[in-house]
Parts: structure tokens; sequence; C-alpha cells
């Protein structure tokens, strides 16, 4: 049996294990995970060989989904309602931003995907939520996407809904102050 | 067991001489309690801290239920009744139900296993000290711009990043009171592990020593990761990371899985301690040895363990594959294994039993029937196609106060009216803890019960109007809060009159042949006891 201090200092010791587990192991245990099931709808997924036969006779419907993060100064819609896709194809697509505020502004738009089921099937090759997107006072953009439906699909998904939010890379303590008040009616504009 | 109490009768008044020091009495004045290193001391400044906490939440949640009596906007405005449920939920759980299960492990853990006191009764005297300035630091925040924290208790962000000036000063409190937990919990199994009476193996350890061993490795493990959780949001808020912020990379729904990790063994932190409390009680009062001391043991501990897998059934509506839905409502019903042993054998205690009714066994009778009600609607919520829909309404709210309030707070009374002779020398008022008792059921029935069907029909939680056709249940359950509320008046006048020595003189057993080592010391509980290592006596008296 330890002595009454040794217990102490290693159950303390365990105490500061748990913060350590908690703090700097958990976060990056949770994106490895959530990357290798592709939960959370995360579709990082970059798609290194294009060359597939796509899978003529099957149809599955893709919509867009567009928000603006509370305080992000930005009008966001999709160019299109939305589009009928074969699996194992290359499609392109465009979304278009505004930048509302009356300064240059950065943006990063986060993508998700639903149904999960689709999410680690649905390539991007080219995609402006790769990076960072400066905009001027004022500036209109047309971003584009490329993108592959992996031909692999699960049979029972008809319909995938691919959704970017947008959102101001200052803090939103920051951005709250100059957020021009003519973008309140505008935050959320869904397609 | 008759040597042990000749031991604490014959010598226990002087023994103190016996040791030459002559300071051992209780210092005067404010110096014995802001010095304070006694467990006994300690203890009471804890169940007294927490009393006080419970009147501070109970007044915010009968602000919730006037609110609520009728449909419309009555007396506050929509954000201050959300910072009086996210207040209420902090305060009930941090500040009530945690800190009176620390001042009853004080008091009467040393006193069941014949310790003379706390393993570190310095770092005992700052786990309680921390509380009072956590719990200012917290309420502060009521009178600051913005008001204080209003997005639930569960902070889930990006909601709680929203909050004003309030927030940096709610995560040092939660870190304050983290730290005071951890420090009680190190004590609490320093002590039960090194300060044993050497006759007593862990199997013999009464089922309050037992349940808050369990209890106590729980907070070791999970109070830290809390406090990592709320770390990330304050550096997610001030520091420029982006654990929780989609915009940077992170993931908001990280913070609900690390929050319920935290969570969920935390909810048995909050009940296992009544489950030991109970196991002291039914015995004494039906006259029989608990049914299977081992078996309440190894039930406990599966309980603890499971209580680790099962974090993602608060969460079932985020998203999540079949195989996790399905994981996660297996292992949840799973938990019902071993409470159902609990349940069965303290139902088993009784069987054939000599039973009398006293208060503390009228508590914990009414324990056992309401949180096993809260123990069945848990497994309502366990199923997946079902929560979905019953997620984030009223029923959930029913759930979860049919297992802290009949549940965890029945607990606590019970254990209070169990041991106030032996703390005070005196019995309370016996009719009158009778009354508070019936008033305490009936009343949190009516409050309570009716939140089932709000939920049932679609009543959202931590809403400040609703829609008409949820009006009756609404005021039904307003009605029993304010009857439940004043009720709890009766409690400390109670507790009051018992402490003024009101009533008649405690003999030493001061129930019926009651088993455990706080028994055979006299009533009241000398300042100093058990400074010579008790004897046991027969086994069986434990087991």
């Amino acid at each position: 049996m330890p002595g009454a201090n040794s217990l102490a200092l290693r159950l303390l010791a365990m105490a500061l294990g748990m913060f350590g587990f908690g703090f700097l192991v958990l976060p990056p245990l949770y994106s490895v995970f959530c990357e290798i099931t592709g939960l959370g709808g995360k579709t990082n997924q970059t798609a290194a060989v294009v060359a597939e036969a796509p899978d003529q006779g099957r149809s599955v419907k893709l919509e867009f989904v567009t928000a603006v993060n509370a305080y992000a100064p930005w009008e966001f819609h999709a160019g299109s309602d939305g589009m009928e896709i074969t699996p194992g194809a290359l499609y392109d697509t465009t979304f278009v931003a505004k930048n509302l505020a009356n300064r240059s502004k950065i943006a990063q738009a986060v993508p998700s995907v639903a149904p999960q089921q689709a999410a680690k099937y649905f390539k991007k090759l080219e995609c402006f939520c790769f990076t960072t997107q400066e905009f001027a006072a004022g500036e209109v953009k047309q971003m584009p996407v490329r993108f592959i439906v992996d031909s692999d699909l699960p049979a029972h998904i008809d319909t995938i809904t691919l959704s970017y939010t947008f959102f101001d890379t200052e803090r939103v303590s920051d951005a709250s102050a100059d957020l021009s008040h003519e973008t309140a009616h505008e935050r959320h504009s869904i397609h | 067991m008759v040597s042990a109490v000749t031991d604490a009768h014959g010598h226990g008044k002087d023994r103190g001489q016996d040791h030459g020091h002559d300071h051992h009495g209780p210092a005067k004045g404010w110096r014995r309690w802001l010095y304070a290193t006694n467990h006994k001391d300690i203890g009471t400044m804890y169940l007294v801290f927490s009393g006080l906490m419970f009147f501070i939440g109970g007044t915010m949640a009968l602000v919730i239920r006037s609110e609520l009596f009728t449909p419309g906007l009555q007396f506050v405005a929509p954000n201050v009744f959300n910072q009086m449920t996210t207040m209420h939920a902090l305060i009930m759980v941090f500040g009530a139900v945690m800190p009176a299960f620390v001042g009853l492990a004080n008091w009467m853990i040393p006193m069941m296993i014949g310790a003379p006191d706390m393993a570190l009764p310095r770092m005992n005297n700052w786990s309680f000290w921390i509380l009072p300035a956590a719990f200012s630091i917290l309420m502060s925040t009521l009178f600051m711009p913005g008001g204080a924290p209003a997005g639930g208790w569960t902070m889930y962000p990006p909601l709680v990043l929203q909050t004003g000036d309030a927030f940096p000063f709610l995560i040092f409190s939660v870190h304050l009171m983290g730290l005071s937990s951890i420090m009680g919990a190190i004590n609490v199994i320093v002590t039960i592990i090194n300060m044993r009476t050497p006759e007593m193996s862990l199997l013999k350890m009464p089922m309050f020593v037992w349940t808050w061993l369990i209890t106590a490795y729980l907070l070791i493990a999970v109070m830290p990761v809390l406090a990592g959780a709320v770390t990330m949001l304050l550096t997610d808020q001030f520091f420029g990371t982006s654990f929780f912020l989609a915009a940077g990379g992170g993931d908001p729904v990280m913070f609900q899985h690390i929050f319920w990790f935290f969570g969920h063994p935390e909810v048995y932190i909050m009940i296992l301690p009544a489950f030991g409390v109970v196991s002291e009680i039914i015995p004494t009062f039906a006259r029989k040895p608990l049914f299977g001391h081992d078996s309440m043991v190894y039930a406990a501990s599966s309980i603890a363990f499971l209580s680790f897998i099962v974090w993602a059934h608060h969460m079932f509506t985020v998203g999540m594959p079949l195989t996790g839905q399905l994981f996660f409502m297996f292992a949840t019903m799973l938990i019902a294994v071993p409470t159902g042993v609990k349940v069965f054998n303290w139902t088993a205690t009784m069987w054939k039993g000599a039973m009398t009714f006293e208060t503390p066994m009228l508590f914990s009778l009414a324990f056992l029937f309401l949180f096993t009600i809260g123990g069945f609607s848990g497994l309502m919520l366990a199923v997946v196609s079902s929560d979905i829909q019953y997620h984030d309404s009223y029923f959930v709210v029913a759930h979860f106060h049919y297992v802290l309030v009949p549940g965890s707070i029945f607990g606590i009374m019970a254990a209070v009216y169990y041991w106030l002779p032996k703390w005070t020398g005196h019995m309370y008022n016996e009719k009158l803890g009778q009354v508070h008792f019936w008033l305490s059921t009936i009343f949190v029935n009516v409050t309570f019960f009716p939140m089932h069907f709000l939920g049932l029909a679609g009543m959202p939680r931590r809403i400040p109007d609703y829609s008409t056709q949820f009006t009756d249940f609404n005021s039904i359950a307003s009605i029993g809060a304010i009857g439940f509320g004043i009720s709890q008046l009766l409690f400390v006048y109670i507790v009051v009159q018992c402490v003024r020595k009101r009533g008649s003189r405690a003999s030493d057993t001061v129930w019926e042949n009651p088993k455990g080592l706080e028994w055979t010391v006299p009533s009241p509980a000398p300042y100093h006891t058990f400074t010579q290592p008790p004897h046991v006596g027969a086994g069986a008296a434990f087991s």
C-alpha cells in the first residue's frame, strides 16, 4: 500500500493526465476519427485518379445549400439550384459571393455533405473551400468547384446535398463591430 | 463491536489529554471555520454551503416556473429566462448536489472507517474554501453587462461564445469548481485507502464508503476533461484557436462529445453517493443486513465503468452512423442491469424485515420508487428511434429531474435526517420530519410528472413562452414547484431546531441497533473521534 502522500501525488498525476487527454489528445483524435470514417460530413476528399467509367443509366440529384455564418458580411449563393449528376463523371459548378463590407475581407468556406454515407464518395478536385478567399470591398467573385462522385456510391442514395457555410476569418467579436447593418436580413440565403 | 463501543465511550472525552495536546477543542470565532482542518467542521461548512446554494438555485427555478405558469411573457425577458435556466443548472449541479455529498463524505467517511480525520486536512480546507469564491464569481455575472451565461449549462459552442462579459468568469468559475472537486476526490480516496482501521478490509467497508470511493475515481477521471473542454472554449474565444470553430477547421460537435464524456460520468457522480446513503438506511430500518453487499459493490463499479461508454446518447440528433447509434443505445440500456441489481437488492433487504418508517426511511423508500421512475424514462430516452422525438423536449427535463430531485436530493435529505442526531446529539422533530417528507414527495411529483406529458406532446425545453395547449400541465407543474420550494423552508426549520438542541437527547446508537462504526461514538460525535483505530467487531455487521 502506498503512503498517503505518494497516493495523493499519483491521483494528482491522474487528474493532470486526464486534463491532457481532454485538451491535447481528444481533438486530434476526433479529427482523425472523422476523416477515416467520413463522420461529421467531412468532405476533404480530393480525387487523385479521375479516369473512372461513368455509371451511365444512374442519375443522382445534387442539391446545394449555402449559408453565411452570423456576423459574416457576405451574400453567398450557388450558381444553380441543383443538378442531375451521374456517378463517375466529372462536373463543374460555380458559387457566387459578394462582400458587403466596405473594406477587404477574407472568407473561409466550410463544406459539408449529407447524407453522411455519401461524404466519402464526394470528391472535390478543385474547390474554393480549399483555401481562404480574399475579397476587396464590394467585390463579387465567381468561385468554381470541380468534383466527381465515386461510382461506388451506395445504390440507395439518390439525393446528395452539398452545403457550404461562409465564415469571416476574423474573430466573431471583431467582425460584429463593423458588420454593416444592411446585411442583417441577408445573412442566410439558402438555395 | 462491543469493545469498540466501550473504547469510544470510556476514553473518548479525555483522549486529547492523553496525547499531551491541549488545543484539541475547536478554535474560537471565525478562525475555527476559515482555518478549519477538522473533517466535521469542513463537512458542516460543505452542507451549509450546499443548503444555501440549494435555495439560490431553487429561487431561480421558481422564477422559471412562475414565468411558465401561463403562456406569454409575464415576469422576465427571454434573455433573463435563459440566464435562469443556465444558472439554476450550474448552481444545483456544482453548488448544491456535489458539495452536499462531499460534506456527507467529510462527516461520515472517517467515522465509518474508524479514521481520526481526512488524510489531507489542509487540502480539505482548500477544496471547501475555493467553492464560495467560485460561486461568487459565477453569480457576479448576473450583474454584468449582457447578464449571466444564458446558453445552457452544457455551454455548447458557438452559442456560449456569444456570452458577453460573463464568459471568462463562467469558464474560470468552472475551473475552480473542478479544482475543488478534484482535491475533494483525492482526499476521499487517500482517506479510504490509507486510513481504514486495520481490521476493515475493502469488502468490509460500508456501502456509503464504497460508493464514494468509486465516485471519487469518477471525479478524478472526468472533471479534468471538463476543465480541458472549457479551456478550449476560452482559447477559441480569446487566443485564436479553432477547436470548435468551423471556419478554422474545428467542429462544434466535438465539444458535445468532450462535454458528455465528462457529463455522463457526472450524472453517476451525483447519484452513486445517494445509492450509498440508502444502502445504509434501508438495512437499519428493515432491521436486516444489506442484501448482497458484495454484489452492490460490483454493481456500482459496473455502473461507473459503463458511464464512460454511453455519452453519445445525449446527442443522438447530431447525426451519427447507425452503428454508433446502436452501440450507444445498447451500452446505455446495459446500465439498467447493474442498476436493477441494486434496486432488487434494496427490495430484498426489506423483504420480511421488521420495518419502521421514520423520516430517513421514508425518504429512502421514495428514493427507491421515484428514482426508478427516472431510470425507466431514461431507458425510453435511450431508444434511438424515440429519442429523436424526445430530444430537447420537456420529457428530458422530467427524466433528469426525477433522477436528481427525488434521486440525489432525497438521498441527501435522507442522509441528513439519518445522521443529524449523531451530529447534534439531539433528535429532530419526527412529526415535522414526516410532514416535510409527505409535502416534498407530493409536490415533487406534482411538479415533474406533468412534464412527461408536456414533453411527449412536443413542448421544447428552455423556452420562456409556449403554445396554449400546454397551459394546464405547466400550471400544475408551477404550483407543484412553489409547493416544493416552500416545503423546504420546513426542512431548514427542522434542521435548525435540531442544531439548537430543541429535540430530545439522542442515544449513542440513535436508531435501533444500526450497523457501522459511526454509531459507536457518543452523540453528539466529539470533535475528535477514533484517535485510536477501533475494532470492527464481527465482520457480519458490515456485510
